[in-house]
């Protein structure tokens, strides 16, 4: 094994000054959207469909482009403007196209691209489908921007601007309360998460006078042992607020309340994928501080537990999928967290996950289309025989997730469960019993939805989507079948010198049998099994049954995450607000006016004016006026 | 040149308040225009490195002089001043009926006002500011005292003696400056005379005191900021952006130009105290803010927290968080004209703006509301936003020099956070209120929007493209920190290749 030093990006050639393209194209026509008004209701979904798909091609472009550079040149930056300088801080807004990010960009714009088409049947009869594009539009634009940025701040720009749209895109049928405040909420968690990515920042400019990757990856060896680990951890909290881990997770699973496409690409494959981007991104930090590192890979591992455990809990298909997609980026944290052998096993899984989970979550939609928007699964059943599309791409989907073997899941899922092992025995068992898990809910899943006996409400009358929609879940199908084979002796040696992973050698397409690999089967198998036995054997109840299983009722308050936010944060939070204001209308405006009254010592004349003789002193004012006038003429005399 | 940017809206006030009714109101707007146009040749003129002070002896006993000049902050104070009265005059429109007044005094009292900030923005002789000082509170006060809510007489006696008591203090220190300076030879008031004013410490601080405490009343920092959420929610919403928006940037600015300037030894001890001060600020008012029930009082506390931030800036002392607060002190002009604004808007179909009488805006009035939002994330400074650039800079400039101050600033971004989306929430979303339906029967009208469309376009390009402007605040900042003799902290780890 070869171990390879982080690349010194090259000046851009040939396509690569283009780069910015894909970055405006959305951005311009998500402000003609906004900006144009009605006049676009007509065509704007098209034009903003096409988009993305526009950027698609510039980064396939790219993607070729750094495919024919030798690997050493393969980090190219694209020089755009000079962004902020002041003192002697500059930073530039430039964009670096290097092997991480144009994966990125590839994942961004290819799946944003098939949920654009989508949604133009998904959201055909919704009133806002004008403003729907252009924030779906805006998203790209921002993500796009969030991986393709050469510094850190340029790159929260992006990170910020992900949020905005996911805020507007939760709360986009803002005339729902619910939808409205899981916006907020979402947006605020995410701030919090921010304090941490900011602090981060403010460090590096004052650690190195830039915040660009270039400069920390060459000083972060330099820093001083509490400042490199305050450093990670400081972007750890960035990445928790971002990627819904626990203790920053609360949010993703209200933000199921934006329409099902939304869920698929923000809140599944896309822009919850961000904090694992940062932490890899980061990896230089990482590589000084391992007490940073093993607090991403034990975020990661509380989070894969907890999102699984709430996955299995869940009757809402949406929150199931939320659950388990907290429990799959929880898989891509622990990998980032163990270090270099595991940093393309993280982007692997990334990249996996996003064909797979998209997949489902429009397969969910597709499902809620034909079900009257219910998502209730103990109103469905049997959903296999009337939607047989929807059916078969979700089961791709479903035994990619589980890891069957060749599936894409399987090899990604199960190299971080190996590496994990290898590194960190307690987290890689805690992953592997995780593994179970996942094939327990799934499963679940997928008798309540398709599996079992109808249990439809009246007046449902299930239907399959049209072709404007499973079109794209036949699209995604295949690389959820596919992706894993075509990567797996590809994206280790791909990544490498971006992330300063090791090429690992000996990888086909083959997977490698190995002791845990046949464990986690096993332990899979096991998972299908026991929720065969609970749930394909017996019918399924049609409202939610009574249980005193602890574990049940934790996962079904989502283990008392808002309850623990409301009693800790908010309730104090809202008492400090009300005694503030208390506080200012009865103690500080009295006492300042009382002090300001006796000071001058007008305590007489300040009542009387303060009755309403407020002509007499417009009087006297308008005299000073005069008298200052006078003043100035005068004194100009002299 | 700058006497007569200066002059020109005192003209045109004038001559509009022997005008009548709509004539009144289109000579303002075009004189309001047409001093915009002027400044930016001004500033044009300026920035291509011609001199453009002027300087005359005014009353020799004192060393006064009638002397304007520019440097970077003061040309963006003179531009910040030029926009945003336009905008107003645009956005809301007086009728005759409404007021204590008619319509056309209300123009020519902005206008007046106008002339009078652009002298404190210009004047670079110490008793010259101060008389201008003073002078602004008088249109001021007509303003809040003619136009607004039932219990604006209230209001503007409480602005008034606030800002009086603090004026009061900054006499005592001007008089005091110009003594001392006499002592040490010729009289003279002109601000590059007295840097070489050299009195005792203790003396120093004394006068600094003064000063500071005025700007302190003016940039409302907590405890002296009770007068302006009474006059934000009695004031119309036209004259609280401009109190907000220009009037109390004085006091920021006075704290860059006379207390780091003509201070700078009693500036750098003051410092542990007054950035504790204007922490306390930051998160004072936004929790106030957050607890408010009427939304121009939510408004003028956010403002609290925000001038929380720009003080926190000045007295970092580092290049950047200096710049970053004069950025800033434009961009929140901007920010919180828009919110004010629209406010205004619906003020003006609902007759109320407690939060609880508005619900569902969204769904009757979805550009109101988009601009309202715009305003908002303008006010929590979110990247994109010209005010983000500004509010990064002061926090990332104090962290390099006190971490632990910068770190706890930080926390108010969160809460800006609460207060502008939980305001959004309850007012725009939801389902539509009844009365809602009933009053807000129009979305934003054409002038509406082009009233606020050049604020909003302001907003988003300094927040992309902020280098030009940044040069400009640069200027201002490395002068400051010359003053100081004080040195940015060098990066502990040095420069990255």
């Amino acid at each position: 094994m070869t171990l390879l030093e982080g690349l010194t990006p090259v000046a851009a050639t040939g396509l690569f000054p283009l780069a910015w393209l894909m970055i405006a194209i959305p951005l311009v026509v998500a402000g003609l959207l906004l900006l144009l008004g009605r006049v676009t209701d007509g065509f704007g979904h098209y034009v903003a469909t096409l988009a993305p798909i526009a950027s698609f091609v510039v980064a396939v472009a790219l993607f070729a482009g750094l495919l024919g550079r030798p690997e050493a040149q393969r980090a190219v930056t694209v020089p755009m403007y000079t962004w902020i300088k002041t003192g002697s801080w500059t930073v530039e807004a430039n964009l670096l196209i290097d092997p991480l990010s144009i994966v990125f960009a590839l994942l961004v714009t290819g799946v944003g691209g098939l949920i654009h088409v989508y949604s133009i049947g998904y959201m055909a009869h919704d009133p806002g489908r004008r403003r729907f594009f252009a924030y779906l539009n805006l998203f790209i634009a921002a993500m796009l921007t969030l991986v393709l940025s050469d510094n850190y701040l340029v790159l929260f720009v992006g990170w910020e601007g992900v949020g905005l749209a996911s805020y507007l895109l939760i709360s986009f049928w803002q005339h729902k309360p619910t939808a409205a405040t899981a916006g907020k909420k979402a947006f605020v968690v995410n701030r919090v998460g921010d304090l941490g990515m900011t602090m981060a920042i403010f460090t590096m400019l004052a650690m190195f006078g830039s915040s660009s990757f270039e400069a920390v990856n060459a000083g972060a060896s330099k820093m001083s042992p509490f400042w490199v680990t305050l450093l990670g951890l400081l972007l750890l909290v960035g990445a928790c607020g971002k990627s819904a881990q626990v203790p920053l997770q609360s949010w993703l699973l209200d933000a199921m309340e934006g329409p099902t496409p939304v869920s698929a690409l923000i809140h599944a494959a896309t822009m919850v994928t961000a904090g694992v981007y940062l932490v890899v991104r980061s990896h230089a930090v990482y590589a000084e501080t391992s007490v940073a590192a093993l607090a991403v890979a034990i975020v990661g591992t509380v989070t894969l537990l907890a999102g699984a455990w709430i996955g299995t809990s869940k009757d809402d298909i949406k929150k199931v999928l939320a659950g388990s997609t907290m429990s799959q980026i929880g898989y891509m944290m622990l990998a980032a967290g163990i270090g270099p052998t595991a940093y393309a096993f993280a982007i692997f899984h990334l990249l996996t996950h996003g064909f797979f989970k998209a997949n489902m979550f429009l397969g969910a939609g597709s499902v809620m289309h034909g079900m009257a928007d219910d998502v209730n699964m103990r109103h469905y059943g049997g959903l296999a025989k009337s939607m047989q599309i929807t059916y078969w791409t979700f089961l791709m989907g479903y035994l990619a997730i589980i890891g069957t073997p060749f599936f894409s899941g399987f090899y990604s899922k199960d190299s971080i469960i190996e590496a994990a092992w290898e590194k960190q025995p307690v987290l890689g068992a805690l992953a592997l019993i995780a593994a179970g898990v996942t094939a327990f809910y799934m499963t679940r899943l997928m008798f309540m939805t398709f599996w079992s006996r109808k249990r439809w409400q009246e007046g449902v009358h299930p239907h399959e989507s049209p072709a404007v929609m499973w079109v794209p879940l036949v699209l995604l199908a295949i690389p959820s079948v596919i992706a894993g084979m075509v990567m797996n002796s590809w994206i280790g040696g791909w990544l490498a010198p971006a992330v300063g992973g090791e090429v690992p050698v000996g990888v086909s397409w083959l997977p490698r049998v190995s002791v845990i690999g046949l464990v986690t089967l096993a332990v899979v198998i096991a998972g299908v099994l026991v929720a065969y036995l609970v749930f394909g054997r017996t019918s399924i109840p049609e409202s939610v049954p009574y249980t005193r299983n602890v574990f049940t009722i934790m996962g079904r308050h989502d283990l008392y995450g808002d309850t623990f936010n409301e009693v800790v944060f908010m309730r104090p939070g809202e008492a400090l607000t009300r005694g503030i204001v208390a506080l200012d209308d009865g103690v500080v405006d009295g006492a300042v006016q009382g002090g300001a009254s006796l000071a001058l010592g007008l305590g007489g004349g300040l009542r009387r004016l303060q009755n309403g003789y407020v002509r007499s002193y417009g009087l006297t004012m308008v005299i000073g006026v005069i008298v200052v006038g006078l003043a100035l003429v005068i004194g100009r005399l002299v | 040149m700058l006497t007569i940017l200066a002059l020109l809206p005192l003209v045109g006030g004038l001559v509009v308040w022997f005008l009548k009714g709509t004539m009144a109101r289109y000579v303002g707007l075009a004189v309001a225009l047409v001093t915009f146009v002027y400044s930016v040749v001004v500033a044009a003129v300026h920035l291509r490195g011609t001199d453009l002070s002027e300087h005359q002896v005014w009353i020799k006993a004192f060393g006064a002089y009638y002397a304007l000049g520019l440097d970077g902050m003061g040309l963006l104070m003179v531009l910040l001043t030029t926009l945003l009265v336009p905008v107003v005059l645009l956005a809301e429109q007086r009728s005759d009926e409404e007021g204590r007044w008619g319509g056309q005094v209300w123009t020519g009292l902005v206008l007046i006002l106008e002339s009078l900030s652009l002298y404190v923005f210009l004047a670079t002789d110490v008793l010259l500011f101060y008389i201008f000082f003073e002078a602004t509170l008088i249109p001021m006060y007509f303003l809040i005292a003619g136009w607004g809510g039932p219990k604006r007489a209230r209001a503007a006696v409480k602005f008034l003696l606030f800002s009086l008591a603090g004026g009061l203090v900054l006499l005592f220190s001007v008089i005091g400056l110009g003594i001392s300076f006499a002592n040490q030879g010729a009289p003279s008031y002109l601000i590059e005379d007295l840097v070489k004013l050299n009195v005792s410490p203790s003396t120093q601080m004394l006068l600094f005191l003064g000063f500071f405490v005025a700007f302190a009343v003016k940039a409302p920092m907590v405890p002296v900021h009770t007068w302006l959420p009474d006059a934000a929610e009695q004031a119309t919403p036209a004259t609280s952006t401009l109190l907000v928006g220009i009037l109390d940037k004085i006091g920021t600015f006075g704290m860059i130009r006379f207390c780091i300037g003509l201070f700078p030894e009693a500036s750098r001890l003051a410092t542990p105290v007054v950035v504790v001060l204007a922490l306390i600020s930051i998160l004072y008012g936004a929790l106030a803010a957050i607890g408010q029930r009427n939304m121009l009082r939510l408004v003028a506390f956010t403002s609290v927290s925000h001038f929380g931030f720009m003080v926190l800036g000045v007295f970092a002392l580092t290049t950047q968080s200096i710049s970053g607060t004069i950025f800033y002190m434009v961009n929140h002009g901007f920010s919180t004209a828009v919110l004010f604004l629209v406010v205004g808007y619906l003020a003006r179909r609902r007759g109320s703006v407690e939060i609880t009488s508005l619900g569902g805006v969204f769904q009757v009035a979805p550009v109101m509301a988009g601009m309202l939002l715009l305003g908002g994330l303008a006010s929590l400074s979110l990247p994109g936003m010209g005010s983000f650039v500004g509010e990064f800079l002061v926090l990332a400039g104090t962290w390099s020099r006190y971490p632990v101050i910068a770190a706890v600033g930080t926390l108010g971004t969160v809460l800006a956070a609460l207060y502008i989306l939980i305001m959004y929430q309850r007012t725009m979303t939801g389902p539509v209120t009844e009365q809602t339906r009933e009053y807000v029967t129009s979305d934003a009208t054409w002038r509406e929007r082009l009233a606020l469309a050049p604020v909003i376009l302001a907003l988003l390009v300094l927040g992309f493209f902020p280098k030009p402007v940044l040069d400009i605040t640069d200027q201002t900042a490395k002068q400051s920190m010359t003053t100081l003799n004080v040195s940015d902290p060098a990066p502990t780890v040095g420069q990255g290749r």
